[in-house]
């Protein structure tokens, strides 16, 4: 295909599966991350197994001028934000400070990153921006709303983004991935029925870009269970231990 | 959570790809050198590819160590063919990348779900273990992190004792953590392949004997008795150069088509695999092979990899798990050792969907399995009755100066494979003399006293 694809946060395992998925279908990649130099492996790796070039370009999304980085060089065919923290919601709810980080990371880094790419790609008329955000989103709860709220912010950030471009050809895509089977949730025990592995997420991303879908779940059965989750009425749903 | 100092990970069942037998223990991924490195001591570890060998060979209970997070692909010449990868990739990756660039395996196992670091463990062969040797033979060097922490290079010339012990030494010296491979050129991504039709096992013996192709094996009807006693098809094969494709193909003498594939979705009933069924399958496998004999082509895919098309296959065998029995046996004794070996089993009744005889060339590592004999390879559905067979073709094996394949092993005793493997004290005294004895170990190397 040869599209010229950007990946912010490359150093993630659904980064790195988005970067074979769309490698695989032919296309360029740039890679973004903190210490990119030691990503120089994953991207031979990648150039051997499906040939196409990647580049690495340094970034830390909580100190770059957005902007900047974005109008540096050639803007991308496709941009694909799968930054974020999982934090610790028991060690985070309490402390202003890291509340404050896991939102920077996971909502005001992304959304002013892509936001800059939105400019960029409304003037030139064409371009893809997929957002990795997540189920957690959908609804707080007890066990994961500091990263959930920041992700509920970042979905509704597309959505308004995806609305605002809906005209210009600029086309945007939210990714709600479910539980991934990533070194993000190694330790938690997963339901093996609901749980992706990253090369499904990267296949997903793929297939949306190409179909410019809007919403995905990576797993069908993830938009019923946060159907019926956001059904429950408050009044019960906060005494329920989710 | 994080890691902090030993092992972390999670209890996982563990068992190899005939899952029999079945452990619970620590498994840990392996995603960087320093999870690695802290992975080490006080309790012994392996290292795990993909888990395709049968037994308990990649399975310690007190921290296996999963290594399919190490693998990047780092470099290719594309002049020699010398691929330089992490022991965690995929051979089937391998082939995917490689085969459209003209590079095929120079040695491959049945399947291509396996990691070239188990496939240097096992020193796996291939059907043209004859003509090309087994994997080592194919491998420029090897970078191993051994029992000190350090990572020790080794080849024929460097280190040539930690290579020599590593290559079929079942991760018990080290993890291997790259290698250099030597692919094989080749034009096409097809098999010329000729079926002969063997009555019987004298049969089968003479077509190998007298074969020339690189690629060489048998399929057996382990039920034949008698006068059909190894009764098979012995399929001899090449690669085919771009004039013995049809003029379609060879625009794209790479391309094969895609084989769809299935999944076994549960454990077959035990029932559904008995002497009767197994038997009616065996005739009708016989029969269908016998009336395709002749000459044809066959893409890679189906020629070295037929049952991969079946994912979980192993699932077939039911819930209790498979034993798969693989043993060469030297050529002086291979025609009697073999005779013996099958009348046993055609006597026990019992049978296996894949009884499959190939023969081998010289001995070449000092603790491989290869040696200059036929080697055939039977997989039982496991029961009370089919370990006592096994214990008697132990026997036979041992009688016949025979010797077992440790990939497939997952039941014999340490006195059967001391008694079989004479080689193995003076392994043991090596993992000693680099310290690696009580770092390393698996369920099978504690098993047959390693």
């Amino acid at each position: 295909m040869n599209r010229r694809v950007t990946i912010l946060g490359a150093r993630s395992d659904i980064a790195m599966a988005c970067a074979h998925a769309f490698a695989a279908a032919g296309d360029d990649l740039t890679l973004c991350a903190r210490q990119s130099e030691t990503l120089a492996e994953a991207a031979q790796d990648l150039e051997l197994r499906h040939g196409g070039s990647v580049t690495l370009r340094e970034l830390d999304v909580l100190d770059v001028d957005p902007q900047a980085f974005a109008d540096d060089g050639d803007l991308p065919d496709v941009v694909i934000c799968a930054v974020g923290v999982l934090g610790d919601q028991l060690l985070d709810q309490d402390n202003a400070a890291a509340i404050r980080s896991v939102l920077r990371a996971n909502f005001e880094a992304p959304a002013a990153l892509l936001s800059a790419y939105a400019t960029a790609m409304e003037d030139r008329g064409s371009g893809v921006i997929v957002g990795i955000s997540s189920v957690a989103g959908d609804r707080g709860r007890a066990t994961n709303y500091v990263y959930g709220s920041a992700k509920a912010g970042f979905t509704a950030f597309l959505s308004g983004m995806r609305n605002r471009l809906a005209k210009t050809g600029v086309h945007v895509i939210t990714v709600k991935p479910g539980f991934v089977d990533t070194r993000m949730t190694e330790d938690m025990d997963l339901p093996g029925a609901l749980t992706a592995q990253p090369a499904e997420v990267g296949a997903a991303v793929l297939k949306a870009v190409e179909r410019r879908q809007d919403v995905i779940y990576v797993r069908g059965v993830w938009r019923l269970i946060m159907g019926l989750i956001r059904l429950i009425p408050e009044r019960i749903f906060k005494k329920l231990s989710l | 959570m994080g890691t902090q100092t030993g092992i972390s990970g999670k209890q996982a069942d563990l068992s190899g790809w005939g899952r029999f037998p079945r452990l619970t223990g620590r498994l840990t991924r392996i995603r960087s050198l320093d999870a690695l490195r802290k992975a080490l001591g006080p309790h012994p570890v392996i290292a795990r590819g993909n888990g395709r060998s049968y037994g308990d060979s990649a399975v310690q209970v007190q921290g296996t160590l999963d290594m399919r997070g190490m693998a990047h692909m780092l470099s290719f010449d594309d002049s020699t063919g010398v691929l330089v990868a992490q022991a965690g990739v995929l051979l089937g990756d391998v082939i995917d990348s490689f085969l459209p660039r003209g590079w095929f395996p120079p040695v491959t196992p049945g399947t291509k779900f396996v990691t070239l670091g188990g496939m240097l463990a096992a020193d796996v062969h291939g059907k043209n273990h004859l003509r090309d040797g087994s994997i080592r033979q194919h491998v420029d060097w090897i970078e191993v992190l051994g029992p000190d922490g350090q990572i020790h290079r080794a080849s024929a010339s460097e280190n040539p004792e930690l290579f020599d012990w590593t290559l079929g030494g079942m991760g018990l010296t080290g993890v291997i953590l790259r290698c250099a491979l030597r692919l094989r050129r080749v034009e096409t991504g097809y098999i010329r392949q000729s079926l002969h039709v063997a009555g019987n096992l004298d049969r089968a013996i003479e077509v190998f004997e007298v074969a020339t192709s690189r690629y060489a094996v048998a399929w057996f009807d382990c039920l034949g008795q008698g006068a059909a006693l190894g009764r098979s098809v012995v399929m001899l094969g090449d690669h085919a150069e771009p004039e013995d494709l049809e003029p379609a193909q060879r625009a794209a003498p790479y391309d094969i088509p895609r084989r769809r594939p299935l999944r076994m979705p549960v454990d077959a009933p035990g029932f559904a695999l008995n002497r009767h069924t197994l038997r009616a399958f065996n005739a009708v496998y016989y029969r269908a092979q016998a009336r395709k004999a002749g000459e044809s082509l066959v893409d890679w895919d189906r020629y070295f990899y037929p049952l991969d098309t079946v994912l979980g296959w192993n699932r077939i065998y039911g819930g209790r798990g498979f034993a798969q029995y693989q043993v060469v046996i030297p050529l002086a004794s291979a025609r009697a050792g073999l005779t013996e070996l099958l009348g046993a089993i055609s006597d026990a009744g019992a049978g296996s969907f894949l009884a499959v005889l190939k023969r081998l060339g010289p001995e070449a590592g000092p603790i491989s399995f290869p040696m200059e004999g036929y080697t055939l390879a039977l997989d039982f559905p496991v029961s009370d009755a089919v370990l006592a067979l096994l214990t008697r073709l132990d026997a036979i094996t041992a009688a016949h100066g025979g010797r077992a394949y440790l990939a497939k092993d997952s039941r014999m005793t340490a006195e059967t494979f001391h008694k079989t493997d004479p080689r193995a004290a003076r392994f043991a005294a090596y993992r000693d003399g680099i310290g690696a004895r009580g770092v390393f170990a698996s369920a099978q190397s504690e098993r047959v006293t390693l």
